[in-house]
């Protein structure tokens, strides 16, 4: 590598997160809201190592509790045999890092789910002209539905469909999860169709002089062809998805993220500026990472290694 | 020989094409009888529809009027039974040459070849073409004569009746194009396979065929004249050159394409 590339590849964009770390810090104290003055970068680092104290001392309660529960549990055993033994759960606060997982899993189910709809309707219209057309309008009028209008129809649903005593799942965890599928799944639909309806003639003809079966065809010629528009729909769903959970976590009280924002918000302490700036730099990093795991991804299961991913 | 004294049979295939200003006749009343085991190459200026003619007896295209019998039968699909050789190659990126080859096998002898046989049949098929070194090797890891030696392979290994050619070595270069004319003419002379090729290319065309199909202009493209090459085989290019009835074709068909059906522009 030399100087120039070297500068490319990692001087530039150091310079350009310092020169933004430097505006920052010199900015944010001139603004004062009612919340204290605005935290500049070293401020919200602390309070970052807080939020890592505070998850770390809420582990340690836990374990804490549950050691006192044994205790108390073999305690009650030895004094009598048959005496009833309760187990609880810890319910204490979830932590920042608690937060994060939640909503890492939420996003995951919703976006999962979404792609097991989308792939398959992408290629069934791509290859039919009339399922295109028949779909076409349902595409272009749901996908510009932003969260915020789906979300109540979406917990009114799920609060009438899903009904248990012994609930698998919180309620607010399907409402989330399914909120994101409503508006994750159209760029997956979109670009998998365009793909399919544009594999190669030629290929086309082959499978037609071979007569391969419907389901061969799908298998053989038209899901290696697709497969870089099915990753590129499947990116902008990823990126779609994880920006609506987190409005739909702030919006609907859902544990995640979002409610972290929220109740940082709600809770008007002078930390709480720095802890909100905190959250937004971990969605954006987890955004990235997300987008780069599909492209990790992207890349063991296309056939063509020699392609150029960005 | 077959019963049928006509193996193929091009009956009166006219085709129209919708267009704007109403549908647009590409071909009219094309008509060809051809025997078994010939090699028939069909030749004209570009556009002039001699690949249409082609897609038709493959099925892709539907004659407007006038139909194909092989064998006594009407074709008017797509069918193994009548493989085609691309001419850009069309094997599958994602798949090895082996795998190109195995996924025609697969189709056509997933009932009558056990899985041995079929290993068998795909080696065998590719050593034909002198690809059986580089079984394992993607298309984009092979030269474009090497793909379109598989092409040939893959369509081979249909036990096609007919073997469609369209314009199979019109994107190479002039030396790996006689390279894969030899193998052809091996080829053919080793199966006896029932041969139609499109070209543009005359010595290509008197080098290969029994008979030349020349095609005249479209549009409302028919046969012109049809001329029979009547060189013994195997034929060698090198000693072909200065024979007389090498050089009479060459000139016969020259003169059809540039004398009486030349294009009134530059092409």
């Amino acid at each position: 590598m030399n100087p120039t590339q070297l500068f490319q590849t990692l001087g530039a964009p150091f310079l350009g997160i310092l020169l933004f770390l430097a505006i920052w810090q010199v900015g944010a104290p001139k603004i004062v809201t009612s919340l204290g003055a605005i935290p500049g970068p070293v401020q919200v680092f602390e309070q970052f190592i807080g939020l890592i104290d505070e998850h770390k001392a809420a582990r340690q309660k836990e374990v804490e509790f549950y050691q006192r529960q044994e205790e108390r549990n073999t305690k009650a055993k030895a004094d009598d045999p048959n005496a009833e033994i309760e187990v609880r759960p810890y319910t204490g606060k979830a932590s920042f890092f608690d937060q994060i997982l939640t909503s890492l899993i939420t996003v995951m189910t919703g976006f999962v789910l979404a792609g097991l709809i989308a792939i398959p309707l992408g290629i069934v219209a791509g290859l039919s002209q009339t399922v295109y057309a028949a779909l076409n309008p349902l595409i272009q009028l749901f996908k510009p539905v932003s969260p915020l209008a789906w979300l109540p129809i979406v917990t009114m649903i799920v609060s009438a469909v899903y009904v248990t005593d012994n609930p698998m799942f919180e309620k607010s965890f399907i409402t989330s999860a399914l909120t994101v599928l409503l508006c994750c799944l159209w760029p997956t639909i979109i670009n998998t169709t365009v793909g399919v309806a544009n594999i190669s003639k030629d290929l086309q003809n082959v499978s037609k002089v071979l007569r391969l079966s419907w389901w061969t065809h799908v298998r053989k010629i038209v899901l290696p062809s697709a497969i870089p528009m099915i990753f590129t729909g499947l990116r902008l769903s990823l990126g779609i998805a994880w920006m609506v959970l987190i409005a739909a976590e702030m919006l609907a009280q859902n544990p995640g993220l979002g409610k972290f924002v929220w109740d940082e918000f709600q809770n008007g302490s002078s930390n709480s500026l720095g802890r909100i700036m905190v959250a937004v730099i971990v969605i954006g990093l987890i955004g990235f990472a997300l987008d780069r795991g599909m492209l990790l991804l992207q890349r063991h299961v296309s056939w063509d290694k020699s392609l150029a991913l960005r | 020989m077959s019963k049928h004294p006509d193996h193929l049979l091009i009956s009166q295939v006219s085709i129209d094409f919708p267009t704007a200003k109403g549908p647009f006749r590409a071909l009219d009343k094309v008509n060809l009888r051809i025997e078994k085991g010939e090699f028939v190459s069909i030749i004209g200026h570009s556009g002039c529809g001699k690949s249409t003619v082609l897609n038709i007896v493959a099925g892709l295209y539907k004659a407007t009027e006038g139909g194909v019998i092989l064998d006594g039968r009407e074709v008017d699909e797509p069918g193994p039974e009548r493989a085609v050789v691309f001419q850009n190659h069309s094997l599958l990126p994602w798949l090895t040459a082996y795998e190109n080859v195995e996924l025609a096998v697969k189709q056509v002898f997933k009932k009558t070849k056990s899985k041995a046989e079929m290993r068998e049949w795909i080696e065998h098929n590719l050593r034909l073409v002198h690809m059986d070194h580089a079984m394992d090797k993607r298309p984009d890891e092979i030269s474009g004569g090497m793909k379109q030696r598989v092409g040939i392979a893959r369509a081979l290994a249909m036990e096609p009746q007919v073997l469609l050619l369209d314009e199979p070595f019109g994107a190479l270069d002039a030396l790996t194009r006689a390279h894969l004319q030899d193998s052809m003419m091996e080829i053919q002379a080793k199966l006896g396979n029932t041969v139609i090729m499109i070209t543009h290319d005359v010595d290509e065309a008197v080098l290969l065929s029994d008979r030349i199909v020349m095609m005249s202009n479209g549009p409302a493209a028919t046969v012109g004249e049809i001329l029979h090459v009547n060189l013994p085989r195997p034929r060698n290019r090198v000693a072909m050159a200065e024979s007389a009835e090498y050089i009479r074709c060459r000139k016969a068909v020259l003169s059809f394409l540039y004398e009486r059906h030349g294009r009134k522009e530059a092409a």
